[in-house]
């Protein structure tokens, strides 16, 4: 083969590993590693699979949430009025999060329909208030 | 009427950006030398106009003039008056004001240092840079003019800063990080000059290279104040979250890292010209896809500004006109690819090829990460999320491949090199790099398999510099005359690779040996970790300038010594009602001790807290500040001046166009 | 052949441009949520500043909107002019007082106008429990057999009128 000739083939066929490289890293990367998120009413009609990463959000139920007493164990209740999943955390809630407010968690669903959740995020809209906040609000003695 | 006056010369900067934008560009084509000349009074004139404009608009929130709209959404009275200063781009409207003025910035300075380019060229870079200029103002006065008033009802005092941003890190890390981002236009706009000159060689490289690196410096720097920000003021001790927000300014990093290489290719051996062409394009389009993401509310992110489809519409259109016009005169006019390849396998040239081939593989796989949301959604295919698992599959092993040749890079010789030359030096940096390797690690918890390649890497990245100079050093010359042989370029890039080495240890070490711990933790209560103590004395109410709070009492030992007190803080803001977590840091050159406060909990003064051992995390940054401050260094290279002197000779003979 | 190599960024920019483009016109904070076309929730409420009470059969038979506001909720204040203009062009709105008083709120309909066709009263926020209120403003399009036809979440305009919210009504009247 012509000197040059071999040479272009050898760029083609790196070009051709790497991109192959590339794109197998970014298969791999997107196994087990992105989240489809279910409203709760479609986790007690069955529809989310149980034991694989996913989110569930929707409003934590006013009076839903149960601290243990000597641990950070938390247990709250996430509904979307159509359907209500409990939900079970351990670690520290965020700042935003409360009764009322809205929640995405990301975790597993158990056999039994319990969310376990390694992450819980508040929703926080500053032109969207629950009464609680405006209350607060208008507490700090604020004419808005 | 301090918004009026901010208005019109916002107006009479848009019109000086579309003088700007016509008449040098016109003058170019029909060889006008006035209307070339126009390049210079134009950008300085929208340069100043901008920049009163932007005085207006801090000169309204100083004066906590509230019937500003942006100044009562986003600023209050009692706040102190440097974040009144902060707030100004603490908001959409502002930071697109500021935006605009960093552009604007950027073109003059070109204007100002790049007048020995022969004026064609001068012309046509002034002229690019004065479209988007024109596209951004418009942007700015058309769809979000920060100068739009509150009336009639001018409200008695602001809703106040979001208190995530009243912090001295924020003050600075927007306006950095816009340099960055936005300096990358300059680079575009030398690449467009160029094609539309048909002339693509070294020359153009040597232009468009120390503005390239300058920018390429500030966003490096302004990543790192931005991961730096997160880091102690969103409370948790993250430092980097691949948060859309944070791709977006990674991409365009990432896509000019490669640049930054490929240049030097161009500029010292005039190959590789289509490829630097497309990569200068390429750094540009991300910063304003970047912009695009953050700005239309396609992506969440918690720090995206408020969603607004109009101005995402806006800012498409004109990414459509600049990024897809300049990728079809790319296509029309750029040398074709198969120029030949004249240098051999083992040469310099090569292995920078490799470099910008991986950083554009690591791009790409970002850049499918971020928008794969929007993928499945547009496609019907429900709501995801690509978490940070993703991001770290792809990215990590792209850097490991990346680092073996930056640790050859350096000594290798253009066109062709022997391997023979240097292969026993190689030995035995691999060899201290494999030694280091395994024994370092036990200086901190012991033989970690990660660890250990992360110090083998970066030892190995250092040995190659070290390799270098050894090699620099022919025969019985003296250290010194061998350093000060060597120019600023030559300093710069090893700062940047050493600070790369830097940021490559403190990664993978923080990642790996972070410690922590949430617990619920009552007065008297005390909790171990990686040997300190921490004690929790109960906390206290505390009052500040616009917050009311909680502070918890915290007392380190270290081996039974009392160390430090920290007092991390739970603050309520007054005027917006938001709880902001600050948390209390002891900062060292080997390990950072960080604790947060959650939340209160029961009747008996316990709080759940949050406990961090951070080994070594302060390399990152400062690995990063090393990484920018060597481009800056580059910045001051001979080579760069004595071009000019050349040009200034050879300036009648060029003729562009 | 070479410069045909040299087209393919610009095709990828297309296809990145239109994946964009869609973008726009998708909310990626809006949830998949199992509110929509369901039967809006029975009510008995009392009239705002009266003591009459209404149910839920004295509201249909028309589509109408329903808006869900509080004299507490400053975006409420914002989208008001906005009501006002509905209101005066003819579309039917019914005021659900979230979490309110009476005195504030009436004070406020004489202060900004009134564009209820009728306003009633949920001092607790047991119906907007029901009809899964996260905060206010909200406002429901429910046609003539009362049901929920869209929700929309945070300020009414202009922009949202002619998106997807007036869409919904619009549709309905049809």
């Amino acid at each position: 083969m012509h000197p040059k000739r071999k040479k272009r083939l050898i760029v083609v066929l790196a070009v051709v590993v790497l991109s192959s490289l590339g794109i197998g890293l970014v298969t791999y990367g997107l196994r087990g590693n992105i989240n489809l998120f279910y409203p709760p009413a479609d986790v007690i009609a069955g529809k989310a699979p149980v034991g694989q990463s996913i989110r569930v959000g929707g409003m934590v139920v006013e009076g839903s949430i149960q601290r243990s007493d000597n641990s950070l164990d938390v247990r709250f209740e996430v509904t979307d009025y159509a359907g209500t999943v409990p939900v079970l955390y351990s670690g520290i809630l965020p700042d935003l999060f409360g009764e009322g407010q809205g929640v995405v968690a990301a975790g597993k669903l158990d056999t039994l329909g319990i969310f376990v959740a390694d992450e819980v995020l508040a929703k926080h809209d500053e032109n969207y208030m629950p009464p609680e906040v405006a209350e607060a609000l208008e507490a700090a003695g604020k004419k808005i | 009427m301090i918004a009026e006056y901010g208005a019109f010369a916002l107006i009479m900067a848009l019109v000086s950006a579309s003088g700007l934008t016509l008449l040098p560009m016109w003058g170019s084509f029909s060889g006008n030398g006035s209307a070339m000349n126009s390049a210079k009074p134009l950008a300085t004139a929208l340069f100043l106009f901008a920049a009163i404009s932007f005085g207006f608009l801090v000169a309204a929130f100083l004066q906590d003039d509230f019937s500003l709209v942006v100044v009562a959404n986003n600023s209050n009275s009692l706040l102190p008056w440097f974040y009144k200063f902060s707030a100004v781009w603490g908001n959409h409207e502002g930071s697109m004001l500021l935006w605009v003025l960093v552009l604007c910035a950027w073109t003059f300075a070109v204007a100002l240092f790049s007048s020995e380019l022969p004026q064609v060229l001068y012309a046509r870079v002034l002229s690019i840079m004065g479209l988007i200029g024109v596209g951004f103002i418009a942007f700015s006065l058309f769809t979000s003019n920060p100068f739009a008033r509150n009336l009639p009802d001018i409200p008695a005092d602001g809703r106040d800063l979001n208190p995530l941003l009243q912090d001295p890190g924020l003050i600075i890390h927007p306006p950095i990080l816009y340099m960055g981002y936005v300096g990358f236009s300059v680079a575009f706009a030398f690449a467009i000059a160029a094609l539309l000159g048909g002339r693509l060689d070294a020359a153009w490289a040597r232009w468009s290279r120390p503005w390239t690196n300058a920018a390429w410096a500030f966003l490096t720097l302004g990543i790192m104040l931005g991961s730096w920000w997160a880091y102690y003021e969103l409370g948790w001790g993250g430092w980097w979250f691949w948060d859309p927000v944070e791709n977006a300014s990674f991409m365009p990093w990432l896509a000019g890292t490669a640049l930054v290489h490929s240049l030097a290719v161009t500029e010292k051996r005039g190959v590789f010209k289509s490829w630097t062409v497309l990569l200068a394009i390429a750094s540009f389009s991300l910063s304003l896809l970047g912009t695009f993401l953050v700005r239309s509310g396609v992506l969440t992110s918690v720090h995206a500004f408020a969603a607004d489809p109009e101005r995402g519409l806006f800012i498409l259109v004109f990414l459509l006109i600049v990024v897809g016009g300049s990728l079809v005169l790319y296509a029309l006019r750029a040398p074709a690819v198969n120029s030949g390849i004249r240098n051999a396998w083992l040469s310099r040239e090569t292995l920078l090829l490799f470099n910008n081939v991986v950083f554009l593989v690591a791009t790409l796989t970002v850049l499918f990460g971020t928008l794969f949301p929007l993928l499945m959604d547009a496609l019907g295919q429900g709501k995801y999320s690509v978490g940070p698992p993703y991001f770290n599959a792809v990215f990590v092993p792209l850097m490991a491949l990346l680092i073996p040749i930056m640790g050859i890079g350096p000594f290798t010789r253009w066109r062709q090199d022997d391997a023979g030359r240097w292969t026993k030096y190689l030995a035995v940096s691999a060899a201290s790099a494999l030694a280091a390797g395994l024994a370092l690690p036990f200086l901190g918890q012991g033989f970690n398999l990660w660890v250990a390649l992360s110090v083998l890497l970066a030892v190995w990245i250092v040995g190659g510099l070290v390799i270098d100079l050894h090699l620099k050093k022919s025969g019985a010359q003296s250290w010194s005359l061998v350093f000060g042989r060597q120019t600023a370029s030559y300093w710069g890039m090893v700062l940047a690779h050493f600070g790369f080495a830097m940021c490559v240890i403190s990664v993978v070490v923080v990642t790996q040996w972070n410690v922590e711990k949430d617990l619920r933790m009552a007065p008297g209560d005390s909790a171990e970790l990686s040997g300190y103590r921490f004690d929790f004395h109960g906390s206290g109410s505390i009052t500040g300038a616009n917050y009311r709070g909680d502070e918890g009492v915290f007392t380190v030992y270290y081996q039974g010594q009392r160390l430090t007190e920290l007092r991390p803080q739970k603050r309520q803001y007054l005027a917006s009602g938001q709880v902001m977590t600050e948390a209390a840091i002891d900062a060292g050159f080997t390990r950072d001790l960080y604790v947060a406060l959650g939340e209160a909990l029961g009747k008996d003064g316990a709080w759940s807290v949050r406990l961090h051992y951070k080994p070594l995390v302060r390399w990152m940054w400062i690995g990063a500040t090393l990484m920018g401050f060597g481009a800056f260094i580059t910045l001051a290279d001979r080579r760069y001046r004595r071009a000019k002197a050349h040009l200034r000779q050879g300036r009648e003979a060029l003729t562009y166009g | 052949m070479g410069r045909l190599f040299l087209f393919v960024p610009v095709a990828i920019f297309i296809g990145l441009a239109g994946l964009l483009y869609r973008g726009l016109s998708l909310d990626p904070t809006q949830l998949p949520s199992a509110l929509i076309d369901r039967e809006l929730p029975e009510f008995n409420l009392r009239k705002l500043g009266t003591q009459d009470y209404i149910v839920r059969d004295n509201i249909l038979g028309r589509v109408s909107l329903l808006n869900v506001w509080g004299t507490w909720c400053p975006t409420c204040v914002a989208e008001h002019p906005y009501l006002m203009k509905l209101a005066a062009e003819g579309v039917p709105i019914i005021g659900l007082n979230y979490k309110d008083e009476d005195t504030k709120a009436l004070g406020w309909l004489v202060r900004l106008g009134d564009p209820y066709s009728v306003n009633i009263t949920d001092p607790n926020g047991d119906f907007g429990l029901d009809l899964g209120v996260y905060g206010a403003p909200e406002t429901y399009v429910i046609d003539a057999q009362g049901v929920i036809r869209y929700r929309h979440v945070g300020e009414v305009n202009q922009r949202t009128w002619s998106g997807e919210l007036g869409q919904a009504y619009r549709e309905l009247i049809e």
